[in-house]
C-alpha cells in the first residue's frame, strides 16, 4: 500500500516534448513507471522515449487509459493544463511548474472543488512511491521502499531528509513535495489524513518552512486525528523577515509565519521538532525505527 | 515586487480612488516647484522609500509655511531614513513625495491581500486607521471587518455595503465608499496585486473620502503579463547584488555575516543558513540557484557570492536531483578558473552523478575542502572564518 500513486497508476505526461518534460518521462521510464502518454497541443502522432504524443489530455485518457498526470508545462499555460486533466477524469495531478500567478492558482482552486481530482503543487518535485511509481522529478536511487510518509514543501530539502531515512536503514511508503507557492493543491491535513488511513505507513516526517499557517494547521490536526508518529523540521529559522525566500510562498509577513512559531506550535502540541536538519533521519529511526 | 507610495497613488488614481494633489520631487527645486503648484501652505513632505514606519522614522513631515517647507525637504532629501523595516542601515531617501495637507475627520484602514488558507482574495477593513494593521489584528481582532472574493462570481455589492457601513461613514460618503472599494478590489485584480493597502483611508473635514497613503505590491509570478508595472521597478531600492542575480534567474538575498551560500533549491537553501548559524556562523547571503541549473547558472552565482567583498568563505551545498552533480562541479571548475579565489571554499555534494562530480573537481586543480556531510561542512566552515 501507498497513497496516491502506485503500481497500476498510468501517467500522462503534459508539456512531454519540451525539455524538461522530455527528460523526466526518459528518467520515470527508466524508473519502472508506467508513462502511457503524453500530451502538446498540436504535436499527437509524435512519440518521446516510445511513449504517444497526443493533442489532449481527453484523447490520452481515452485511448491509453491515463489516470494521473505530470505537468510540466511553462508557468503562463499551466493553470489551464491542471484543469485540463481535472475535466478529462484525471485523479492525481503533479504540477512541477513554478512561477504560477497567484490569482491563476485561485481560479483553478476553485475549479477542482467538488471534482474528485486532486493536484499536488504546483513548483513542487512531484510523488514517489518508492519501487512502485515516480510521478515526479526526484532522484530515483535515494529512495527505498518502507514504512515513513514524507511531506515536505519544499524539493531537494525532501531529498535531503530521505537520503538520511534510507541511510538509517529505513525505507519509505510515499514521499511528496506540496509546493512553496502560496496557494497549492492537496495541503498537509490532506494528506496526512491519507497517511492515516495506509497500513505501509508507520509514520511521517513533515517538513515545513516559513511563511502561512500550514505547519500551525497540521500540528492542531496531529494533535487531535493523526495516531502515528510524527517527526518536524522546520526550515528558515534564520530568514530575514518581509523576503520571498525563492519560494513565492517563503515569507515572513511582519511578525506571522516565523520559524520560531511554527516550532513552538508544534512541540505545543507534542510532536517532534527537530533543529537541527543533520539529526532528522535519527530522530525518524528512534520514533519509528 | 514593490513600488512607491507616489507610483501607487498614481495607480489609484488611473482607477479613480481620491488621492491628495501632489507630485514627487528629487531635488529640492523640484520639490519647491511642486509646493507652488499645489497653492498655499500646508505641504507635506514624504520620503520614499519601500519600508513602512516612515512616519515614525522622522521620513513624513508637515510644513505649515514655505520656508518650513524648503528646511524640512532638505532634511529629508538625502537623509537615511531608519524604520523597523528597514534594519538599522537604513535606506537612503532619493525621492520626496510633496502633497497637499488634508484635514483629517477620520482615519480608516482599507487593505486587500490573498488569504492563503481560504486560497482567496480577502479584504479588510477598520475603523483604526493609521495604525499598524497586524497591531490591531493581535490586539483589538474585533475591530477588523473581513470579505473574501469568491473566485467564481466576483467581488459583490453587498460586500462592499457591509464594509462600508461597519466603517461608519458619514451617510454622504456611502456612495462613493463604495465606489472606492470596488475600484480597489478592481485594481487588485486586474494588475495581479498580492497586496493593496490604503492606510489611512481618511474622511476629511469637509466629508470626502482620500487615500492618504498607499501600498501595492505585484505577484511576482504574474509579472510577466504586466510590462508596465515592470517599468515602476526601483533599481536603487534593490541590492546590486540582488539586481545582478535577477538577470540569472538566480534567487539571491543579501543577509549580514560573512559566509557565502550557493545552494540548489529554496527549501535546502534556508536549512543551510540555519545550520550553519547553529554552528556558530553567519550567513552573508541566501543563494537558491534552482533545481535546473545548467553550468552557466552556477558559475554566474558563484561570481555573486565572490563579489561580496564581506565573504570569507564559501559553503557550497548541493544535492543533485534534476541539477546533476557533474554539471555543477563544470559550473565551479569555469567559474573558479576566471577569479583568483582568495577565501575558502567547501563543497558538499550528494545525489545524481555525485561520484563523477567529485571526480572532475578532484582532477580540476582547483584549491577547495570536499566536506562528506552536511553537518561537518557547516562546522568546517564556521572554523574558518574565525581563523582568518
Amino acid at each position: 500500500m501507498s497513497i496516491l500513486v502506485d503500481k497500476e497508476s498510468r501517467v500522462v505526461v503534459q508539456g512531454v516534448t519540451g525539455k524538461e518534460g522530455s527528460f523526466h518521462t526518459k528518467q520515470m521510464l527508466e524508473y519502472g513507471t508506467k508513462v502511457v502518454a503524453g500530451v502538446t497541443p498540436g504535436k499527437a502522432g509524435q512519440q518521446v522515449e516510445g511513449v504517444p504524443v497526443y493533442h489532449t489530455v481527453a484523447d490520452a485518457v481515452a485511448e491509453q487509459g491515463a489516470n494521473v498526470s505530470i505537468i510540466f508545462v511553462p508557468p503562463a499555460f499551466a493553470p489551464d493544463a491542471i484543469m485540463e486533466a481535472a475535466a478529462a477524469g484525471i485523479g492525481v495531478m503533479a504540477c512541477i511548474t513554478e512561477g504560477l500567478p497567484t490569482l491563476d492558482m485561485v481560479r483553478v482552486k476553485h475549479y477542482l472543488k467538488g471534482r474528485s481530482a486532486v493536484l499536488i503543487g504546483p513548483n513542487c518535485p512531484g510523488i514517489i512511491t518508492p519501487g512502485a511509481c515516480k510521478l515526479g522529478i526526484m532522484p530515483g536511487y535515494i529512495f527505498q521502499p518502507g514504512p515513513i510518509g514524507v511531506i515536505s514543501r519544499s524539493g531537494t530539502l525532501t531529498y535531503e531528509v530521505v537520503d538520511q531515512i534510507s541511510k538509517q536503514g529505513l525505507g519509505q511508503s510515499t514521499c511528496l513535495g506540496i509546493g512553496g507557492d502560496p496557494i497549492i493543491g492537496l495541503n498537509f491535513i490532506d494528506l496526512l489524513t491519507l497517511f492515516a488511513a495506509d497500513p505501509q505507513t508507520d509514520g511521517v516526517v513533515l517538513i515545513g518552512e516559513i511563511g502561512g499557517t500550514a505547519e500551525e494547521e497540521a500540528a492542531a490536526f496531529i494533535k487531535e486525528h493523526f495516531p502515528k508518529p510524527v517527526v518536524t523540521f522546520i526550515a528558515g529559522q534564520t530568514a530575514p523577515p518581509g523576503r520571498r525566500m525563492g519560494h513565492a510562498g517563503a515569507i515572513i509577513s511582519g511578525k506571522s509565519g516565523t520559524a520560531q512559531e511554527k516550532m513552538a506550535v508544534l512541540k505545543a502540541a507534542g510532536i517532534r521538532v527537530v533543529v537541527d536538519l543533520t539529526k532528522v533521519g535519527e530522530a525518524v529511526k528512534e520514533l519509528m525505527g | 515586487m514593490k513600488i512607491h507610495e507616489y507610483q501607487a497613488k498614481a495607480l489609484f488614481a488611473q482607477y479613480g480612488i481620491p488621492i491628495p494633489q501632489g507630485r514627487a520631487a528629487s531635488s529640492p527645486p523640484e520639490a519647491l516647484e511642486a509646493a507652488q503648484a499645489l497653492g498655499p501652505p500646508p505641504y507635506v513632505v514624504k520620503a520614499q522609500i519601500h519600508a513602512g514606519g516612515r512616519g515614525q522614522g522622522g521620513g513624513v513631515k508637515v510644513a505649515r509655511t514655505l520656508d518650513e517647507f524648503t528646511s524640512r525637504v532638505s532634511e529629508i532629501l538625502g537623509m537615511t531614513l531608519v524604520t523597523h523595516q528597514t534594519g538599522p542601515e537604513g535606506k537612503k531617501v532619493l525621492k520626496v513625495l510633496i502633497e497637499e495637507g488634508v484635514p483629517i475627520a477620520q482615519e480608516l484602514y482599507l487593505g486587500i491581500v490573498v488569504d492563503r488558507a481560504r486560497a482567496c482574495p480577502a479584504i479588510m477593513a477598520s475603523r483604526s486607521g493609521g495604525m499598524d494593521i497586524e497591531e490591531v489584528a493581535e490586539k483589538t481582532p474585533h475591530l477588523i471587518h473581513r470579505e473574501w472574493i469568491d473566485p467564481a462570481v466576483g467581488f459583490q455589492a453587498f460586500q462592499a455595503r457591509n464594509i462600508i457601513y461597519r466603517l461608519g461613514l458619514p451617510a454622504a460618503l456611502v456612495k462613493s465608499g463604495i465606489a472606492l472599494i470596488t475600484q480597489l478590489v478592481k485594481l487588485f485584480e486586474q494588475l495581479d496585486c498580492s497586496l493593496v493597502e490604503i492606510n489611512p483611508l481618511v474622511v476629511t473635514r469637509d466629508d470626502r473620502l482620500m487615500a492618504l497613503d498607499g501600498k501595492v505590491n505585484f505577484d511576482d509570478n504574474a509579472l510577466f503579463r504586466h510590462k508596465e508595472i515592470l517599468e515602476l521597478m526601483d533599481p536603487s531600492e534593490q541590492d546590486p547584488l540582488e539586481l545582478e542575480a535577477n538577470k540569472y534567474n538566480l534567487n539571491y538575498i543579501r543577509l549580514n555575516g560573512n559566509i557565502g551560500v550557493m545552494v540548489n533549491g529554496a527549501g535546502l537553501a534556508m536549512a543551510t543558513m540555519d545550520l550553519i548559524k547553529l554552528y556558530g556562523g553567519e550567513p552573508a547571503n541566501f543563494l537558491d540557484v534552482g533545481g535546473g541549473a545548467s553550468a552557466e547558472t552556477i558559475a554566474n552565482g558563484f561570481r555573486i557570492i565572490l563579489s561580496d567583498e564581506r565573504v570569507r568563505a564559501v559553503l557550497v551545498n548541493i544535492f543533485g536531483g534534476i541539477l546533476r552533480c557533474d554539471v555543477l562541479a563544470e559550473g565551479l571548475i569555469e567559474a573558479a578558473r576566471k577569479v583568483v579565489l582568495q577565501v575558502p571554499l567547501i563543497i558538499r555534494l550528494e545525489g545524481t552523478n555525485v561520484d563523477r562530480g567529485r571526480e572532475l573537481l578532484n582532477q580540476s586543480g582547483l584549491d577547495f575542502i570536499v566536506s562528506p556531510t552536511m553537518a561537518e561542512a557547516a562546522k568546517k566552515v564556521g572554523q574558518l572564518v574565525q581563523r582568518n
